[in-house]
């Protein structure tokens, strides 16, 4: 993974002793809350419904395990024990202390971690495939790109107050597992017909009020473009975006007023006025960064070994837990592992400080000390043994991090919701247990198979229920909450915004409700068609038909 | 209003802002707004005094690009220190236009800005609170390297890395495409 | 009846706080100041004024119930701002409790 210079390791210590002193003069009253809001959002500190809530970014998911080790110690020390990790592959802390948030910060820096743009209307966290570097059908490895990225976006002085928040994502399979047609910019590495990587370029995706998936601006980029090409798209957004309405100023409302084929025109007209200087990428560079993410020592080993066979066999638990979150790597002897934070019952995507303890010492152990955080709100081990998967597997039971639901129904995504957000009109999280407590049955799990459902408690949308096969909507009707549902909706290469099925559903109606779904889609399916095959085929009108039947 | 400089010392002021035709009678170095100076354009060239232009930010730089060479200073607008689109028409102006005059900052122009302003080309800062002029010198002071080109002189982090490198493990760049022009952005930093 | 209270964040931790009638700023509803819809505008005006000496954030209005002399808040947001969060019983306000 990256390692910091001392070029990066300096910038980020003197970011620290900046903030440091904004909140110093916020405390001493001489800075106003006005003035503070933006220093504070750049730093990732939002004011929440309880307390202040810290965004720590994880670029593109990547952790060591020490960083993981010092993010539990900031859960213990400064917090209540616990992180959550969100959508966009960071975490975020609940209840730290104004005061604390400089040593914090501190405590991140430390191990190369930041909080810098966060949040705030500035270019975010680029995430990219959780499966980098290791996925069987990966054409280049995005986390080199994301990396650049990461680095150019960096406090940019002509960028750092656009007209709202900016998020790109790179994916570089013939999979997407980065959701980019949901992204500002949303970046496909490929290869062109003379074997040059390069990218796809999509520009104007994004969910909330108006869900829109991003247009294909650009279909090759040569590599060695990739700064000008973005510095001319956030050029023109920043000069064009929207001012004057919150709720229209993302790209993606340009976008659409200008349409695609305009705004590619002004973006290329840009470009070719920057494409030649001082943000070409030397292929060295490329290179160099390429480095950091090199392989790491595997050992030779052969696929299907007879220690891993004999396990299966013996175990069921384990060979459910194999089934659903192990995933085929592209080295033979290897495999990924996804550790669930969706235990049946709990809440989505958080973690102790204890658990991410024991997932640093199991990365140490059994995946070279890495840690991946999936825009899922799991966690990966990318590069275990098979031969160690039945060890991992029985570590991570006694810890408790064994669910066996890995794109089953109960791995759901839920934002924080009422319980904890601002924004939020609804809860989700109690929706979110409620949910996979109904389908704790394995048998019955395993037998729906893969389906994607994601709850979002405001039309924000943080839980991305747009691109869910099965979408929720918290919403407050006349000061109660109501869950409305919407179908069809996939954050894959084949992405689709859902439809909203009918009428919303209260607290006590909306499980029954998603049962009712997977229970039309069971009746339904052909021999091996998922969910939104089965969806794809037959349409809403049987589940609308089941779902609001006369009573 | 205090005017700041590059070096953040508080300066005179000497420009005098207008906004009407009747107004150009006066002496002195006037700033005028875009309409006016389209309005107005013989009877500004034929004044012996200095020029300069107040845009809004949503004007284009782009509209000026024969003229500048006639202003000595071009004011751009922060009308709220959260729009950003001044950021751009400075480094526009800077590095794709050449312009060389005074490129000065007005509206709601706050301390915590002052280091972006700087690297976006702007040389002179209308500030719009006292606090500003202590908070000057943290404010620029607050980053030793910056990771991206702009407006500004500063090598970016990547280019530092490479003058760092011993020679002997530099390999060479691979060139670009065609050959870069000689006036492009802050042409030092390099991959 | 249905009446009307001021609430906001505290600057220190970001908990949240109520106005009491001695403008000072508590963290149970219980002790907050009332008003009726009329001079609710300058409570909350006063509570904005005096932000800064207060240490708190973002003060707004909410409407309240007053039955049998206790204070309930109306929506589920306010009602879950002076307990905590509902899937964490542990953490909140609600866990000082008892």
């Amino acid at each position: 993974m990256y390692r910091y210079d001392e070029f990066d390791q300096t910038f980020v210590n003197e970011r620290v002793a900046q903030f440091r002193e904004q909140v110093a003069r916020r405390l001493s009253g001489e800075l106003s809350e006005d003035e503070f809001r933006p220093l504070r959002l750049m730093n990732g500190l939002y004011l929440q419904l309880h307390a202040y809530m810290l965004r720590v970014a994880i670029p593109y998911g990547v952790l060591s395990s020490r960083q993981l080790r010092q993010l539990a110690m900031i859960a213990r020390r400064y917090d209540r024990g616990y992180g959550h990790f969100t959508t966009r592959q960071n975490i975020q802390f609940n209840w730290p202390k104004l005061a604390d948030v400089p040593d914090i910060l501190a405590d991140l820096a430390e191990v190369e971690m930041h909080t810098i743009q966060t949040s705030g209307n500035s270019i975010r966290n680029v995430t990219a495939d959780a499966l980098a570097g290791v996925a069987r059908d990966e054409i280049a490895d995005p986390r080199i790109y994301a990396e650049i990225i990461r680095q150019w976006s960096t406090l940019h002085p002509e960028f750092s107050f656009l007209p709202r928040k900016f998020k790109i994502a790179v994916t570089g399979a013939a999979h997407d597992r980065a959701v980019i047609r949901a992204h500002d910019i949303g970046l496909r590495l490929h290869r062109n017909d003379e074997g040059e990587v390069g990218f796809e370029v999509l520009v104007g995706g994004g969910q909330g009020r108006t869900p829109i998936l991003a247009e294909t601006i650009r279909g090759f980029l040569p590599e060695q473009h990739l700064l000008s090409y973005l510095e001319a798209i956030l050029r023109v957004y920043n000069q064009l975006g929207r001012r004057d309405n919150l709720f229209k100023a993302r790209v993606k409302i340009l976008v659409r007023e200008v349409g695609a084929g305009a705004f590619a025109e002004m973006v290329e007209a840009e470009w070719q006025e920057i494409r030649v200087g001082a943000l070409a990428l030397p292929d060295d560079e490329v290179r160099r960064i390429a480095d950091y993410f090199a392989p790491p020592t595997y050992r030779a080993l052969d696929d299907g070994g007879s220690a891993l066979a004999a396990a299966l066999a013996a175990e069921p638990a384990f060979a459910r837990w194999h089934k659903s979150n192990v995933t085929a790597h592209k080295r033979p002897g290897y495999a990924i592992a996804t550790i669930s934070l969706k235990p049946h019952g709990g809440i989505p995507g958080d973690a102790t400080a204890a658990e991410m303890e024991t997932v640093a010492e199991l990365a140490d152990r059994y995946s070279f000390g890495e840690i991946r955080v999936t825009h899922k709100q799991n966690l990966v081990l990318a590069d275990v043994a098979q031969d160690d998967l039945h060890a991992l597997w029985r570590a991570l039971d006694e810890a408790g991090l064994a669910t066996a639901n890995a794109g089953l129904v109960s791995d759901i995504i839920a934002c924080p919701g009422l319980d904890y957000c601002n924004l939020a009109n609804a809860r989700s999280i109690p929706v979110a247990q409620r949910i996979a407590e109904r389908f704790r049955d394995p048998a019955r799990e395993q037998a729906i198979g893969g389906v994607t459902v994601n709850i979002s408690g405001c039309i924000n949308a943080c839980g991305h229920h747009h691109v869910a096969n099965i979408g929720i909507l918290g919403v407050d009707k006349k000061g109660k909450e109501y869950y409305q549902v919407t179908l069809g909706g996939a954050a894959d290469e084949n992405a689709a915004i859902g439809s909203i099925i009918g009428p919303a559903f209260d607290e006590e109606q909306i499980v029954g409700a998603v049962e009712t779904v997977l229970d039309v889609y069971l009746a339904e399916r052909r021999p091996d068609e998922r969910f939104i095959d089965t969806y794809r085929r037959v349409g809403p009108r049987p589940f609308k038909e089941k779902l609001y039947a006369a009573a | 209003m205090p005017l700041l400089n590059k070096d953040g010392r508080i300066v005179e002021d000497r420009w005098i802002a207008v906004s009407e035709a009747e107004a150009l009678g006066r002496p002195g170095d006037l700033i005028v707004p875009q309409a006016l100076w389209q309005a107005e354009r013989p009877r500004l060239t034929a004044r012996a005094a200095r020029l300069g232009l107040r845009l809004t930010n949503e004007q284009s730089p782009a509209v000026l690009a024969d003229d500048l060479g006639r202003f000595a200073l071009i004011a751009l607008e922060f009308p709220k220190f959260t729009d950003g689109r001044a950021y751009s028409q400075a480094r526009l102006l800077r590095e794709r236009y050449r312009f060389q005059g005074e490129l000065r900052a007005v509206g709601q122009v706050l301390s915590d800005q002052l280091a972006f302003m700087l690297r976006c080309g702007f040389d002179a800062f209308e500030v719009t609170d006292e606090r500003a002029l202590q908070g000057w010198r943290r404010a620029v002071e607050a980053f030793s390297a910056w990771y991206q080109p702009a407006g500004d002189a500063a090598t970016p982090i990547p280019a530092q890395r490479l003058q760092r490198r011993p020679l002997r493990t530099r390999r060479a760049a691979s060139p670009p495409a065609t050959a870069p022009a000689p006036d492009s952005c802050a042409g030092h930093w390099a991959y | 009846m249905q009446v009307q209270a001021v609430t906001a964040n505290r600057l220190e931790d970001g908990f949240v706080v109520y106005l009491t009638p001695a403008g000072h700023w508590s963290e149970r509803l219980a002790d907050c100041a009332l008003t009726d819809e009329a001079a609710a505008p300058a409570l909350l005006a006063r509570a904005v004024a005096e932000v800064t000496t207060a240490r708190v954030v973002g003060p707004y209005l909410i409407t309240v119930e007053v039955e049998n002399g206790e204070i309930r808040p109306l929506g589920q947001r306010e009602r879950l701002r002076t307990r905590g969060p509902s899937v964490r019983l542990d953490l909140g306000y609600q866990a000082q409790e008892s």
